[in-house]
């Protein structure tokens, strides 16, 4: 039976729902305090800042995460910026825009409440860095410098180099680890959480493997936080770290975590294009670029084998100028992706796979010179030549759309609370504040603003009400758990005995393939029905035995991780595809063809489609319930978007 | 541009966990085109290897763009192989010609015990940021972020000390096994900035002193580490480290 979900936002204006929130909630007591323990799974941006910012509260702190060290949670790979309110340049930002580009750029399928407090704390996120020693960049006059980032018409974009989410990431890290240096916070590195414990209605403990030693050992708390990072890399290929995957959402959405969103899929439009079969991983080139570069593909699908240099001016259509006259090459992300798609489909891709665009800087280069370019791209130019083996400065470069990020994610309310009580989740992991489409520079914001400044807060009102059971590590719930997530390892083993036609990686290659032609860019029902079926013949596959061996002492194995973690991304594609299927509306990043603009913009359709889709797990994907959070807009009036 | 295939040997360290003595072994993988990168060589490899029915070289690696730290391979004898100024993981095998042996090593130093083949404990850099690391500042609000102006050629360089990706190369490539550059990059960045100033002393003085608990060995001046780090940390921070030490000291 399908339920209509509660946001639990604070009822009045917007602009004092939070200081009201804050006003109402309940305090622990700060005796108190110290005997609650919160786990937090997670140490990227998210999970660093939270787990700094409740040890510092006062709580006892459990902290788990998969890599060998804290810092190199994938938060750690963003490039571009943080978006903040400051108004530093005086060019007429504030909280209220921030706050309407961000639901507009979303493509109104976000919810308001949440995105009105994001633009609000985003000015403490600058100021709370800045102590933390993060090197933003400065002017001159020794304050901090700004720029102008992803489709928006301010500038309130603040960066450090091209390494902002490194530097936000080491600061948080470094903000954590003097909690561990104070023992309020035990840290827990190449440690995986594989499932979720619940008793009585509330979440209360993980079930996780030490990745050195294969011990399973169960971990107990009065509070769960999940900040575990998206799960872009479904796609296979993906900007994603390499270990970034579903797993530790996923299992908790088959505890009873209703999975928000799960189509919601940000592709970028300016990666670097597939160059083998061999791939592991695509990469971002900022998106500042298209501040300067000019996007075009030849007139004619004729040239498109040409090189660039012998075109002239007359033959290249620089199509995002064309179409989009007032936005040009700094349309939303979506928009630009779609159309490259486009031009490609038409015949006049560029590259030896004919699946790439140029991104220009000669006139940039002519206007500017040289040295300023380089002072502002340097970074990026090397990397592109270090990887594809040609000069940006002498030649265009070459770009394609590559999956980004997931809007999607575990359900949350207000104070950033699952369905489950208890179960708290932070950053990319959850589905919050971008709706259909993220802005850039936003996702750094939103994980900041969820561990330093919202979860103290909900987190201390969760705690002020919790009334302690009997509940132990003994009980039988964590015995139970344990035992599932034992038998899990078990089966893999057992596959690899088992033994099939292919490697692990062959299916996960495999999966990625179907996600991407028909869960990609642009979305159809015969294509994401046969995307349903395909996944579930390859999951098929996967459990009738893989190639695959795993050291006996069940140790250290990338193997053995990699295929747990499949098995779960084979799962989650089914339920994408299922809600793309059920999402008949296109809107931000979801696009589907049989609902465009005669100008071939993505249609919403917010009569059928404007809430939130909640998907509840009934043991099997096909049997997934959907639940709606319906949405309302009462401050940005929902318009079809038009970048024109 | 089209790719070359090549083939290439490779001598690959395997050891199955600290206790086990290690040894090489030889492996060769055909029909490697010259833009894949060395990381997706080694995949390859593993892929080949999972279908013979044998067990995987166990490696680290996760953003593959030089940004995370965690690749670590030595590579014909050099931390992060042949190019300078590139970690692992940007390496690709244009570098390499048909028909090279490569011989692939963990980082190898007292303080960074194997895991397995060519994975190894770095926690220790951890605990040295852990006893200093950070300006102390407490988490949430603060004054307004521009209310401390920093010149810009501050904030530069201290960038320049920031972008150290924590990768252990430095380590590796020092015979002493010493941790110098990672951690006077730390205090480098810090002592550059003035939010970093009210723990300047105890800062050094603690890090400094874990780096010796840990067993990483003493600098000498060799600058190895230099040469090796993906990052071209510069080894004048060093020298700011042996001042801030000799100053913390003298004014305890
Ligand atoms: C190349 C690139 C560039 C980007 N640039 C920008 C930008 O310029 N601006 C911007 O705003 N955003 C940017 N983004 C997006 C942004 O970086 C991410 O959305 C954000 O950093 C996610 O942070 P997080 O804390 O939610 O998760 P992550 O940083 O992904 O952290 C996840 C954590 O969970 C842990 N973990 C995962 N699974 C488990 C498990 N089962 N058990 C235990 N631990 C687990 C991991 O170890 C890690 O610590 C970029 C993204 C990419 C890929
Ligand atoms: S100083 Fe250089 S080599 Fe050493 S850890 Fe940092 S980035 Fe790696
Ligand atoms: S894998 Fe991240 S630096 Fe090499």
């Amino acid at each position: 039976m399908s339920i209509t979900l509660d946001s639990r936002a604070p009822s009045g204006p917007i602009e004092s729902k939070w200081d009201r929130y804050k006003a109402d909630m309940k305090l622990v007591n700060p005796a108190n305090k110290r005997k609650h323990t919160v786990i937090v799974v997670g140490t990227g941006l998210a999970g660093a800042s939270a787990s700094a910012s409740l040890a510092e509260a006062g709580y006892q702190v459990k902290t788990f995460c998969i890599h060998d060290t804290p810092r190199r949670a994938h938060s750690i790979a963003a490039q571009g910026g943080i978006n903040a309110a400051k108004n530093y340049m005086n060019d007429g930002d504030s909280v209220y825009r921030l706050f309407y580009d961000t639901v507009k750029g979303g493509d109104y399928r976000s919810r308001e409440a949440n995105v009105y407090r994001l633009a609000q704390v985003s000015t403490s996120i600058i100021d709370q860095s800045v102590a933390a020693g993060v090197p933003f960049a400065r002017e001159y006059s020794g304050e901090l410098a700004n720029r102008s980032f992803g489709g928006t018409q301010v500038s309130r974009t603040f960066y450090a180099r091209g390494q902002t989410g490194q530097q936000l990431l080491l600061g948080a890290y470094q903000a954590m680890m003097r909690q561990v240096d104070e023992k309020a916070v035990e840290l827990r590195t190449r440690t995986e959480m594989l499932d979720l414990v619940v008793i009585n209605g509330k979440a209360r403990g993980i079930i996780t493997r030490n990745l050195v030693t294969g011990q399973i050992e169960r971990h107990m708390a009065d509070a769960v936080v999940l900040a575990t990072g998206g799960y872009g890399r479904v796609f296979y290929l993906s900007t994603n770290a390499f270990n970034s995957n579903v797993s530790a959402a996923w299992r908790a959405h088959k505890r009873g975590a209703y999975f928000g969103n799960p189509c919601f899929t940000q592709i970028h439009p300016t990666c670097i294009p597939v160059s083998g079969e061999d791939q592991s991983k695509l990469t971002l080139m900022s998106e500042s670029l298209r501040n300067d570069g000019r996007v075009w593909v030849p007139k004619s699908a004729a040239d498109a084998k040409k090189h660039p240099n012998e075109l002239a001016e007359a033959d290249r259509d620089y199509y995002l100028e064309r179409r989009y006259p007032s936005f040009g090459n700094l349309v939303p992300r979506d928009v630009a992706s779609r159309n490259a798609k486009y031009v490609c489909d038409e015949g006049r891709g560029v590259g030896s796979s004919g699946l790439a665009v140029y991104l220009d800087f000669k006139d940039a280069i002519k206007r500017l010179g040289d040295n300023v370019i380089r002072e502002k791209y340097g970074n990026l130019f090397h990397m592109y030549h270090e990887i594809t083996n040609e000069d940006p400065y002498q030649v265009p470069m070459r770009m394609y759309p590559a999956v980004h990020y997931t809007m999607g994610g575990l359900w949350v309310d207000y104070h950033l609370q699952s369905n489950i009580p208890g179960l708290f989740v932070l950053g990319e992991a959850n589905f919050s504040d971008h709706g259909a489409n993220r802005l850039g520079a936003s996702a750094l914001m939103q994980g900041l603003a969820d561990g330093y400044f919202v979860i103290p807060f909900t987190m201390g009102n969760y705690l002020a009400g919790f009334k302690r059971d009997e509940a132990t590590t003994e009980s039988s719930e964590f015995k139970d758990a344990q035992a599932s997530a034992q038998g899990r390892i078990d089966h893999m083993v057992a596959l690899g005995k088992k033994g099939g036609k292919h490697t692990t990686q062959e299916i996960y290659r495999s999966l990625g393939k179907i996600m991407w032609d028909k869960v990609g860019m642009e979305r159809d029902e015969a294509g994401l029905k046969q995307a349903i079926s395909q996944i579930q013949a390859l999951r098929q596959e996967f459990e009738s035995g893989v190639k695959m061996q795993v050291p006996e002492d069940l140790g250290r194995s990338q193997a053995l991780e990699v295929a747990m973690r499949v098995e779960d991304l084979l799962e989650l594609g089914e339920l994408m595809a299922k809600d793309a299927l059920e999402r008949k509306e296109s809107c931000g990043g979801h696009f589907r063809a049989e609902s465009q603009t005669e100008d071939g913009e993505a249609k919403r359709d917010d009569e059928n489609f404007s809430h939130v889709s909640a998907w509840e797990y009934k043991g099997d994907v096909s049997k997934s319930v959907l639940h709606k959070e319906s949405l309302t807009f009462e401050y940005v009036k929902p318009t079809q978007r038009s970048y024109k | 541009m089209s790719a070359k295939k090549m083939t290439v040997h490779l001598k690959v360290w395997r050891q199955k966990n600290k206790n086990d003595a290690g040894h090489f072994e030889d492996y060769t993988v055909q029909d490697i085109s010259d833009d894949m990168s060395f990381l997706e060589m080694l995949d390859r490899l593993n892929v080949n290897l999972q279908k013979a029915g044998k067990l995987e070289v166990e490696f680290e690696s996760d953003c593959r763009e030089g940004i995370c730290g965690t690749c670590s391979c030595v590579i014909n004898g050099q931390p992060h192989g042949p190019v300078t100024g590139a970690a692992t993981c940007q390496l690709y095998m244009r570098q390499f010609k048909d028909g090279d042996t490569i011989v692939i090593e963990p980082w190898r130093a007292k303080a960074f015990p194997v895991i397995r083949d060519l994975v190894v404990d770095r926690s220790g850099l951890d605990r040295i940021i852990t006893v200093g690391g950070y300006t102390g500042a407490k988490t949430g609000p603060h004054a307004d972020a521009n209310s401390i102006l920093v010149p810009k050629e501050n904030a530069e360089k201290a960038m320049d000390y920031a972008a150290c990706i924590g990768c252990g190369a430095c380590v590796a490539a020092c015979p002493n096994g010493s941790a110098s550059l990672f951690t006077s990059a730390k205090i480098s960045h810090m002592s550059l900035l003035p939010q970093g100033h009210p723990l300047r002393q105890s800062r050094v003085t603690r890090m400094v002193n874990q780096m010796d608990k840990e067993g990483f060995g003493h600098c000498t001046n060799i600058g190895e580490c230099q040469s090796a780090c993906p990052k071209e940390i510069k080894i004048d921070s060093i020298a700011i480290m042996r001042r801030e030490f000799f100053n913390a000291a003298i004014r305890s």
